[in-house]
């Protein structure tokens, strides 16, 4: 298959960047599209041209490193995946195909498609944790937790933390992100002592980063590849809101 | 010669052992701790735990990956689960059978004494994980569910969905979040480590690129704590993630640390084929299959017919041919090696010919195409994506692929080297899995060591470290900085004709024909004859563009891929000098009549841990007799 590609070149953060013309030729469909550029960028190499920069590691899934926003959509079309996990065959021979960075203010860009998420990791260094120090851990049967809301927490806990949703967010709201993880350490038992600090710290250290507000799109969960439901937004604004009125009490 | 070894396994009962290690061991005290600064490379799940517990303890630790993010380290990836044992499902497990699975499955090629604590210490994981908030799979009365797992009679493996390995790893990630808030951790990402500083025969320090500005940087520590993965991606294609490397590990053998077992290595037999010279990465799909699904292949060379094309009488359904107790469940490494087997003769099937047919045909005419969606349905929707087949109505396509790496850098109980200060963790290490490791039990292992092990034994050799602080302004560093610059810059300037993805392949083509599934004195031999003009041939010819001082990847690339051009051929010397069938290791001159590995216990029931002597000279192959005290050595059967 053969496709003209447009891709995002951006030397360095601090300069401007510029779609650049690309053609990818004789790919096999059956490639992937990271496959893809690494095919391209073997040819590039070849012409003694700079290969196109991007982020991938385990190729599989589940590592939330790889990104890039796909004819302006973060992973490319389809659901439920990753853009490692989109193949060539999805798309039709002789396709135009524009491929940018995840596009945030947050998420500065390191080089061409490669962005800084590191931010994401800040709120979780917050407070996205249960604080328990190792050998301090009771025995992990001595608290039940019923089958619905281990399986609710585990969907929770399945984000990859890739930031797809902030990439697919109009303002940049890390709020799926946010509630998802408030919301698995928040159904559990374990979690519920830090509960309440948790969600207004989480919540504090996103505003502070400079992600935006939710304004309820829904964009996240359209492009989430863990697909995290937009319900685990509400559950954070409930948590919030009950920690705020807290708070309010506390000082007033 | 061997002196050196000493495995510091303390005396007593196997089961008292560990319990006497911790009592004796030497202790920090508080005040004394926050003195200490720990090195942790890595932030997968032995890396993440042990950062986390270490600073806990009051210990200053800085931890590096070379990842975007902590949370991206390949443990992630591990899908089915960790053993423990538990015994809640009151179906006789113990401790000491988690132990013996371990011992009996590694081939008897481990050491008793760290299997054997790694089983004890398997419940405390399960607790800290639980109190952690990881959502293990539960049975509807809330309690923790368990499933079962290959080489084991009992059902012990706690998992979550097919996501084990992610729950775990971002469990161990948020403790490390958590002391990173609280000033105990300096977390340093997208960093790489690129030497090992050894000063008086300590190692104290590391030498490190900074991937986005690509600043070369000095790190100075009390010890270097190694937990980076195994070397699976020295034959290119594996289910490792892509920047999986040997740098590490290698950098740290060239100084002095000695490199244990490298042939072994674990081929996984159920995972998508090569589908062309473009891949960069092999996916694995669950041997679950294999509870349902037929194995065959044409039994005529080159039939290009398709799949419901060819009659019965024209298959040769060849696991349950040769092996008619297991059939098609035959064990990890038997079933690898038969597909090659077939591959080799002609009859593989699909592009390349490097593949052999998974039919579900008949359970789907048994059982009815619901049964086997609700069974295998995520697994036939994976396959259908990548392969863009539907296995409802073709045979799947599967291939063995390289999956985990069980030789490391050889340690001592402490999980120090013999390099002193120098301690590894998780699979960098050699200690656990002897020739062969037992699913689940990857995730026990690194865990163990993190949490469990090193808060306890690294105050053995901190103890001795009191006021011996090193400064990054010794003559050590300014050395190890300056040959590592160097090494870029002659990286920078050959400007050659070939990418660097183009040796990486061509090498692990080279190893995996050599050196994979099976070997034999000669291909081994002919792979040590190989190598070296192929890693000739690289630094004269490969063509690594831009600058050291810059974003580069290409430059990563070509660093690992040079690191491997030299690994490659001392995992070959080392599969060439045991001359015996063990686990992974399958030399296909020691064989039985039916084709099973053909251990030499007489001979070879040690540990092989290679001393680098130089850039031309040979290294010097040491010997860990291993020594069983409560298991007898007895040969597998899955007759």
């Amino acid at each position: 298959m053969n496709f003209k590609l447009k891709v995002w070149r951006q030397a360095r953060p601090a300069v401007a960047g510029k779609f650049v013309n690309y053609e990818a030729r004789e790919i096999p469909a059956e490639a992937s599209f990271l496959e893809m550029l690494d095919l391209v960028n073997e040819g590039l190499i070849e012409r003694n041209e700079d290969p196109i920069a991007f982020d991938s590691d385990c190729r599989e899934g589940i590592c939330g490193m790889c990104s890039l926003v796909i004819n302006g959509i973060p992973h490319g079309q389809g659901k439920a995946k990753t853009t490692c996990q989109l193949y060539m065959r999805r798309f039709r021979d002789g396709d135009t195909i524009w491929i940018e960075p995840f596009r945030a203010a947050v998420f500065p860009v390191i080089k061409d498609l490669a962005v800084d998420r590191s931010a994401l990791d800040r709120i979780i260094e917050t407070a996205g944790y249960i604080s328990v120090r190792t050998g301090s851990a009771p025995e992990a049967n001595s608290i039940p937790i019923s089958k619905p809301v281990a399986d609710l927490a585990m969907e929770a806990a399945a984000c990859i933390g890739c930031g797809a949703c902030v990439a697919a967010c109009p303002n940049s709201s890390a709020m799926l992100f946010v509630g998802a993880k408030v919301s698995h350490l928040g159904l559990l038992p374990q979690g519920q002592p830090e509960r309440v600090s948790r969600a207004i710290k989480m919540v504090r250290s996103m505003d502070s980063l400079g992600f935006g507000n939710c304004t309820n799109h829904y964009e996240c969960e359209a492009v989430c590849p863990a697909e995290i439901s937009a319900s685990f937004i509400s559950r954070l604004n409930r948590d919030y809101g009950a920690a705020s009125a807290k708070e309010a009490l506390a000082v007033g | 010669m061997d002196t050196t070894l000493n495995s510091k396994v303390p005396s007593g009962p196997l089961e008292s052992k560990w319990r006497k290690h911790r009592d004796e061991s030497k202790l920090v005290s508080p005040n004394n701790k926050r003195k200490f600064d720990i090195l942790v490379i890595g932030s997968g799940l032995a890396g993440a735990s042990a950062a986390a517990s270490l600073a806990e303890l009051g210990y200053n630790v800085k931890c590096f990956c070379f990842q975007d993010s902590a949370r991206r380290a390949h443990s992630i990836a591990a899908q089915g689960g960790i053993n423990a044992a538990k015994n809640y499902q009151n179906d006789g497990d113990s401790v000491f059978r988690l132990f013996y699975d371990t011992i009996r499955g590694g081939d008897f090629r481990s050491r008793e004494a760290n299997v054997y604590r790694l089983a004890q210490i398997s419940v405390e994981i399960i607790d800290q994980c639980v109190a952690q908030g990881v959502p293990f799979a539960r049975e509807y009365g809330g309690l923790l569910a368990n499933r079962s797992f290959g080489g084991a009679q009992v059902s012990r493996t706690f998992y979550a969905r097919g996501q084990t390995g992610q729950q775990l790893l971002l469990g161990a990630y948020q403790a490390l979040a958590r002391q990173i808030e609280l000033g105990g951790v300096q977390m340093f990402p997208r960093t790489e480590l690129l030497d090992i500083v050894v000063v008086q025969g300590h190692a104290k320090g590391i030498i490190v690129r900074d991937l986005v500005s690509g600043e070369i940087s000095a790190h100075a520590g009390d010890t270097v704590v190694l937990a980076t993965g195994g070397y699976g991606n020295v034959f290119y294609l594996s289910t490792n993630a892509h920047g999986c490397n040997v740098s590490a590990t290698y950098r740290a053998y060239k100084r002095g640390a000695f490199f244990a077992n490298p042939c072994y290595t674990q081929i996984h037999p159920t995972c998508i084929p090569v589908a062309g010279s473009y891949q960069s990465k092999l996916t694995l799909m669950s041997e679950s299959l294999r509870n349902d699904g037929r194995v065959w292949v044409p039994k005529q060379k080159g039939d290009k017919r398709p799949p419901d094309q060819i009659p019965e009488s024209d298959r040769d359904y060849y696991l349950e041919r040769k092996y008619p107790s297991y059939g098609n469940l035959a064990p990890r490494d038997i079933a690898s090696r038969s597909a090659k087997e077939v591959c080799d003769e002609g009859r593989g099937v699909g592009p390349g010919g490097l593949g052999v047919y998974l039919d579900f045909s008949d359970a789907i005419k048994r059982l009815g195409e619901k049964t086997i969606r609700e069974r295998y349905g995520n697994l036939f929707d994976m396959y259908q994506n990548i392969t863009g087949e539907n296995a409802y109505k073709v045979p799947m396509r599967i291939y063995p692929a390289v999956h985990y790496t069980m030789g490391g850098l050889w340690v001592d109980y402490n999980l120090m080297s013999n390099l002193p200060g120098l301690h590894v963790l998780g699979e960098a290490n050699f200690s656990d899995h002897g020739a062969n490791r037992l699913g689940a039990s990857a995730l026990m292992q690194g865990l163990a060591d993190g949490y469990f092990v090193i808060p306890y034994t690294i105050g053995n050799y901190l103890a001795t470290q009191m006021n011996k602080k090193i400064s990054v302004d010794r003559p050590e560093f300014a050395a190890a900085r300056k040959e590592v610059k160097e090494r870029i810059q002659r990286l920078l300037s050959i400007k050659g004709k070939r990418t660097v993805t183009s040796f990486h392949r061509e090498l692990g083509t080279l190893v995996w024909e050599k050196c994979g599934m099976a070997r034999s004195e000669a291909s081994l031999k002919e792979a040590l004859e190989k190598i070296p003009a192929l890693r000739e041939e690289f630094w004269q010819n490969v063509n690594v563009l831009g600058e050291g001082a810059e974003f580069n990847q290409a430059l990563e690339q070509a660093g690992r891929v040079a690191d491997f051009l030299e690994f490659a051929e001392l995992m070959c010397e080392d599969a060439l000098e045991r001359n015996e069938s063990c686990g992974g290791h399958f030399r296909s001159e020691y064989q039985t009549e039916e084709g099973e590995a053909l251990r030499n216990d007489d001979e070879f029931c040690h540990v092989a841990a290679w001393q680098y002597n130089g850039p031309d000279a040979k290294p010097t192959r040491h010997i860990e007799p291993l020594e069983f005290e409560e298991v007898h050595l007895a040969t597998r059967s899955y007759k």
